[in-house]
């Protein structure tokens, strides 16, 4: 029953990694931008979250209905005023670029914010939990992985179902000929990373309320979301989604072998389907 | 005569440090049909890839209406109702048949064309609708790629060797439609190698030769010793 429960545990974890990853997931496969800052971003609209939620004395979750457009704004105004003139043949600008932004940002954090541990007050939400024939459920983890099924499926229905969609596809697949089309690149690719960082916004308010945060631990943030997107496959939603709970399995069943096992069982993993299967598990096919 | 709808004013076009075009000075009118030939290497593509604003080059060398586009980016220029079918027809993958069709018309220029009138022209794409591009045929794909630009209800669109590597009988068949679509009055600039094919379907024809217009001239009059000259250079 311990490892049935450490595996339900670690699954409902995966949601918040799979939330860490769907941004970088969908800005991969939308431009091929691999973005350093990620982890960074998710403990920005954690701070948002936290000004926001303090400012107004609302509960967190009530703050996402300002912090999940604030960060979409902030990464339409990113991409289109900085990242799209790094975009090029050479992946190489933009990595820099967004290490650097990396650097600004979790040290504009700690001049604002000090490095204090802070943390989201969700009140009675953080303990609440459902119990089902001798499993417990908390119900922050669960609405976590319920939101980041959500997500994932509304971005893959975005994806595949919406004029926006076939814009992110067709230029995905050919810039210049989408250009052709009357589609912008820059405003394509500003849209795409505004729902990136909306997404994000989402990530970082749970985080928030999750465990406490300050402002260096996007790093660890970023390499979860990371692993998630690349055991799943790059470019494929619903196998970031799988990526996320494998990786949270693992750190779970790690944690339940011996404490100090957590994170290194789930690097483990990654590292053992890495070799196995470079592309991931469900690599999106190629055209 | 009548105003040229697009006047190309010694264009000089470049890829890098390489440049391609020198100096090509031509027109096209109101609702014509004019030819592109040249042996490879000559610079057509280049010259259909700067009309449609994928290779940016100085602002007057390219004017529509009387207005510089030579400077716009090529969004800006599908939206004044200029479309290419670029040369390898250049599909998008990820995109079902049906799709790369609608995405044609996402400016939502209003005209003659759309979904069904595509289909009525080329009715074996509505059988294969929900199927990736990919997995058509290479005239299927070839029809996809015209209907994607007609789809946008241009009034000039650009064919940039809609015939290369298909069969002599899809050849005719794709020419063969060429009627219903430039007979509304739409111009069109062809690019092809088959000078027979090109003369036959234009009124008017221009031969390039490393980079410059090396004849002009109407399609019913020019004479094949002038061809091979401009073509050859000899």
């Amino acid at each position: 029953m311990e490892w049935l429960n450490a595996i339900l545990q670690g699954t409902l974890l995966g949601g918040l990694y799979a939330l860490f990853a769907a941004g970088l997931s969908l800005i991969f496969g939308v431009m091929r931008l691999v973005n350093i800052a990620h982890g960074d971003l998710i403990v920005l609209a954690a701070y948002l979250g936290l000004v926001i939620s303090a400012g107004l004395g609302i509960h967190p979750l009530l703050a996402l209905v300002l912090v999940v457009p604030a960060m979409a704004g902030i990464g339409y105004a990113l991409q289109r005023g900085i990242l799209n003139r790094t975009m090029g043949d050479d992946i190489l600008p933009p990595l820099l670029v967004t290490f650097g932004l990396s650097v600004i940002i979790q040290n504009g954090l700690l001049m604002g914010f000090s490095a204090d541990p802070q943390k989201l007050q969700a009140g009675a939400l953080e303990t609440a939990s459902l119990s089902a024939g001798g499993l417990t459920i908390g119900v922050l983890p669960l609405l976590m992985f319920v939101t980041a099924v959500a997500v994932i499926a509304g971005l893959q229905w975005m994806f595949y179902r919406t004029a926006l969609g076939r814009a992110f596809r067709a230029t995905s697949d050919r810039q210049d000929v989408a250009q052709l089309m009357g589609l912008n690149r820059a405003h394509v690719f500003a849209l795409a990373m505004a729902l990136s960082l909306a997404v994000t916004g989402i990530a970082g308010v749970f985080l928030g309320i999750r465990t406490s945060f300050d402002p260096s631990i996007g790093g660890s943030r970023l390499i979860f979301g990371f692993e998630a997107v690349i055991i799943g496959g790059l470019g494929n939603l619903w196998g970031t989604l799988a990526g996320g709970v494998i990786l949270g399995v693992a750190q779970a069943v790690g944690g339940q072998i011996h404490p100090s096992l957590q994170l290194l069982a789930g690097h483990l993993v990654f590292l053992l389907i890495l070799a196995i299967r470079p592309r991931g598990l469900f690599p999106k096919m190629e055209g | 005569m009548p105003d040229p709808v697009l006047s190309l004013n010694r264009l000089d076009a470049r890829y890098g440090d390489f440049q391609a075009l020198y100096g090509v000075t031509a027109h096209v009118n109101e609702g014509e049909v004019v030819a592109i030939i040249g042996a490879n290497g000559a610079g057509k593509t280049t010259l259909m890839r700067s009309i449609a604003g994928l290779i940016r080059n100085a602002p007057e060398a390219i004017a529509w209406k009387g207005q510089p586009i030579g400077r716009l980016r090529a969004d800006q220029v599908a939206a004044l109702g200029i479309a290419l079918v670029p040369e390898g027809r250049l599909l998008f993958p990820s995109l079902s048949v049906e799709e790369n069709l609608i995405i044609g018309g996402q400016l939502g220029r209003r005209g003659p064309w759309n979904l069904g009138r595509v289909y009525e022209l080329f009715p074996i794409l509505k059988e294969r609708r929900n199927q990736q591009s990919t997995s058509l045929s290479g005239g299927q794909q070839q029809m996809v790629a015209i209907g994607r630009a007609l789809m946008s209800n241009p009034e000039l669109i650009l064919m940039d060797e809609i015939s290369l590597g298909l069969a002599p009988v899809i050849i005719k068949q794709i020419y063969d439609a060429l009627p219903g679509i430039v007979g509304q009055g739409m111009a069109a600039v062809i690019v092809e190698q088959d000078i027979a094919k090109a003369l036959s379907v234009t009124a008017r024809v221009y031969c390039l030769q490393e980079g410059r217009v090396s004849l002009e001239g109407r399609s019913d009059t020019v004479s094949r010793d002038e061809i091979s000259r401009a073509y050859f250079g000899m």
